[in-house]
C-alpha cells in the first residue's frame, strides 16, 4: 500500500517540483484512472494488468490537456488562483464522473491476480503484492527516466531553475507539459493497480489525495526519491496504527505523524533550503 | 456618495424579510450572510495576514459543537455556548497556530488540512459528543430569545445572521486602519522585511488567527441553532474549509467587501442550481460549480472586487 501511495505522491511531487504548484485535482486524476481501468475491463475485457499502459497513456493525455487548457494560464498568477483552478477542476471531475457514470460502487470481478499467498507465514493478497511490485517497478522507471535520459535531465533542470534552463535552450513550456503528462501517468499506473483490489466510485480520490499531499510534504516537495521513502513510511504507519490503536483512527495518526515531522523539519524529512 | 449607497444597501437588507415572506428567499439570504461572515473571518487571516488556512472548518465545528453539547447535555443557553465556543476556538487556534505558523506557503496549507482531518476523525470517534451520528439540539417551544430557537419564522435568524456579518465587517474595517492591520499586511507582503522592521511576526500571526477563529466559531454556533442538528460530516469537512476560502477568493482576497460579494454570488448560485438541477443524483449542479471555479481562477484571479476596480479605473466618473 505504501508503494502505491508513493507512486501517487510521486506524480504530485514531480509537478510541484517543476512549477511550485499543488495539484488539488490529483485524487480525481486517480479516480479517472480507476474508471479507465474498470471500463477497459468491462467493455473490452482487458485485465487491469494489461490495461495498465492504457491507463497511464490516458492519464498522460489528461495531464497534458489540463496543463494546456488551464494551468498555463494561472502559472503566473497568485498561489490562491492556482489552488482554486485545480480545486475547481477536482470538483468538476468528481461531479462529472457522478454525472456520467453514477454513484454506484464498481468492482473489477475475477482479475487474473486474485487470492492470497503466504510470505513466511504472513498472508498477503496477491493483487496487493503485485501492485506493490509494479509500483516499485514504475518508480524505478521514473527515477531512471529522470536521472539517466536527456529529456529527464532537462526536466530536472527546469525544476531547479526555470530561467537558467530556458537560457540553455530548453523549451520550458514543453517541459511543463511533459511534467504534467508524466506526473499524471504515475497516477494512471497507481489507479490501474488500485482498481485491482479497490472499489471504483466518483469520490474515491478524496482520501488518497489527502494521503498523497501528506506524503509529498513529508518527503519534501519536489524530491522524488524522498517521496518513495515517505510513502512507505506512511503506509507502514497506517497499517500499524490500524492494528495497534484502532482502524478508525489510522488516518488521524498519519496526519499527526506529518504534523510532528514538519514541526521538527519544516520542509519535510529530506527538505533542503 | 459611497456612504449613501451603503446606507441604502443596509436599509434594503433590514427591510428584506418584510418584503419576502416565503422561507426560501429568506433561507438564501441567511446563507449568504452566514458564508459571508465566515469568509470575512477567514479573510482576516488569509487575506490580510497572508496565511492561507485550509482548516477553518475546525473553528466552525468547535463553535457548533461547544454550544450544542452545552445545551444538549447541560441545558446552557446557546448564547453563552456561542461565547464559550468562541473562547474555545481561540484557545485551540493558539495551540494549533503556535507550531503550525512556523511553516510557510504550501506546507502551512497542508498542515492546516491535516489538523482539520485529525479533528474530524476525533469527533467521529468521540461517542460522548454523538460520534458519527451527530447531536440534535433539543427543540424548545415556544420560541424564545434565550433558547436561540425560532421555529415559527426565519426572520429572527435572518437578523442574527446579518448581525454576525456586520460584526465581522466592523472588525475588518477597524483592522484596516489599525496598527495590527498594518502589521498583518506587512507580514503578508514580506515576512522577513516585516520582522526586520520590528514586527513580532509570530505574535501578530497568532493574533490574526485568534480573531479569525473566534468569528468563525460564532458562525458555527449560528449554524447549529439554525439547523438544530450537527454531525462531523456537516461541520468539519475539508470541503467546508475550502468553500469558505472560495467565497473570499471569488469576491476578492484581502479586501473589505470581497467576501460579501463572493457570498452574494456563490451562495445563490449553489442554492438555486441545487434546487433546479440537484436531486437527480447526477450532480449537474456541482459540474457547473466546478467549471465556474476554474473559469474564475483562470480569467480573474483577483476576484470580482478586483474586476470592479479595474472597470472603475477604466472609466473614472466625470469623464
Amino acid at each position: 500500500m505504501g508503494l502505491v501511495y508513493a507512486l501517487i505522491a510521486a506524480g504530485l511531487s514531480l509537478i510541484f517540483g517543476l512549477m511550485e504548484l499543488v495539484n488539488f485535482a490529483h485524487g480525481e486524476f486517480l479516480m479517472v484512472a480507476m474508471y479507465v481501468t474498470f471500463f477497459a475491463w468491462s467493455l473490452a475485457h482487458l485485465d487491469p494488468v494489461v490495461a495498465l499502459p492504457l491507463a497511464a497513456l490516458a492519464l498522460a493525455g489528461l495531464g497534458w490537456a489540463v496543463y494546456h487548457g488551464i494551468i498555463r494560464w494561472v502559472l503566473g498568477g497568485p498561489m490562491l488562483a492556482q489552488v482554486f483552478a485545480t480545486f475547481g477542476l477536482a470538483v468538476l471531475l468528481r461531479a462529472g464522473a457522478q454525472f456520467v457514470w453514477g454513484v454506484d460502487f464498481r468492482v473489477v470481478k475475477d482479475p487474473w491476480l486474485a487470492g492470497r499467498v503466504s510470505l513466511g507465514g504472513v498472508f498477503v493478497g496477491l493483487p496487493q503484492l503485485a501492485a506493490s511490485a509494479l509500483a516499485l517497478a514504475a518508480f524505478v522507471a521514473l527515477w531512471w527516466f529522470l536521472a539517466r535520459t536527456e529529456t529527464g535531465l532537462a526536466l530536472m533542470a527546469t525544476a531547479q531553475d526555470r530561467q537558467a534552463a530556458a537560457l540553455m535552450g530548453i523549451d520550458t513550456q514543453r517541459m511543463f507539459a511533459l511534467g504534467w503528462a508524466i506526473g499524471s501517468a504515475c497516477v494512471g499506473v497507481a489507479g490501474g493497480l488500485l482498481a485491482m483490489f479497490y472499489y471504483v466510485f466518483p469520490e474515491v480520490g478524496g482520501v488518497f489525495a489527502l494521503i498523497a499531499y501528506v506524503t509529498v510534504a513529508l518527503g519534501g516537495f519536489g524530491n522524488v526519491p524522498a517521496t518513495l521513502l515517505a510513502g512507505v513510511l506512511v503506509g507502514l504507519v497506517e497499517v500499524f496504527a490500524g492494528l495497534l490503536i484502532s482502524p478508525a483512527m489510522k488516518y488521524a495518526v498519519v496526519f499527526l505523524l506529518y504534523l510532528a515531522v514538519v514541526l521538527w523539519r519544516p520542509l519535510g524529512l529530506f527538505g533542503r533550503f | 456618495m459611497k456612504r449613501a449607497a451603503l446606507v441604502v444597501l443596509l436599509l434594503a437588507a433590514l427591510a428584506f424579510p418584510a418584503v419576502f415572506t416565503l422561507p426560501f428567499p429568506r433561507h438564501v439570504m441567511i446563507m449568504i450572510f452566514l458564508y459571508g461572515s465566515l469568509a470575512v473571518a477567514w479573510n482576516i487571516l488569509a487575506g490580510y495576514c497572508g496565511q492561507i488556512s485550509l482548516g477553518h472548518a475546525v473553528f466552525f465545528g468547535i463553535g457548533a459543537y461547544t454550544s450544542t453539547l452545552l445545551v444538549a447535555r447541560a441545558g446552557v443557553s446557546p448564547w453563552l455556548g456561542m461565547l464559550a465556543g468562541a473562547v474555545l476556538a481561540v484557545i485551540v487556534s493558539q495551540a494549533v497556530g503556535f507550531p503550525v505558523f512556523r511553516l510557510r506557503g504550501h506546507y502551512f496549507a497542508i498542515a492546516t488540512i491535516a489538523v482539520g482531518e485529525i479533528v474530524q476523525t476525533l469527533f467521529i470517534n468521540w461517542d460522548w459528543a454523538g460520534g458519527a451520528r451527530g447531536v440534535f439540539v433539543p427543540i424548545r417551544r415556544p420560541d424564545s430569545f434565550v433558547n436561540f430557537q425560532f421555529n415559527e419564522s426565519k426572520a429572527v435568524y435572518y437578523y442574527i445572521a446579518l448581525g454576525l456579518l456586520l460584526l465581522g465587517l466592523a472588525v475588518t474595517r477597524r483592522l484596516e486602519g489599525s496598527r495590527p492591520g498594518y502589521y498583518f499586511r506587512a507580514i503578508r507582503e514580506d515576512q522577513e522585511a516585516a520582522a526586520s522592521l520590528g514586527v513580532h511576526v509570530a505574535r501578530e500571526k497568532l493574533r490574526a488567527m485568534a480573531l479569525s477563529a473566534a468569528l468563525t466559531a460564532l458562525g458555527g454556533t449560528f449554524y447549529a441553532q439554525y439547523l438544530l442538528f450537527i454531525d462531523p460530516e456537516a461541520v468539519f469537512p475539508l470541503s467546508l474549509s475550502i468553500l469558505i476560502c472560495l467565497v473570499s477568493v471569488l469576491g476578492g482576497v484581502g479586501t473589505l467587501w470581497g467576501p460579501v460579494v463572493g457570498a452574494a454570488v456563490l451562495v445563490p448560485l449553489s442554492e438555486y442550481t441545487r434546487v433546479w438541477l440537484g436531486g437527480t443524483g447526477k450532480a449537474l449542479d456541482l459540474v457547473i460549480y466546478g467549471a465556474l471555479i476554474v473559469l474564475v481562477a483562470v480569467a480573474q484571479p483577483s476576484g470580482l472586487v478586483g474586476l470592479a476596480r479595474r472597470l472603475g479605473r477604466r472609466s473614472p466618473p466625470g469623464q
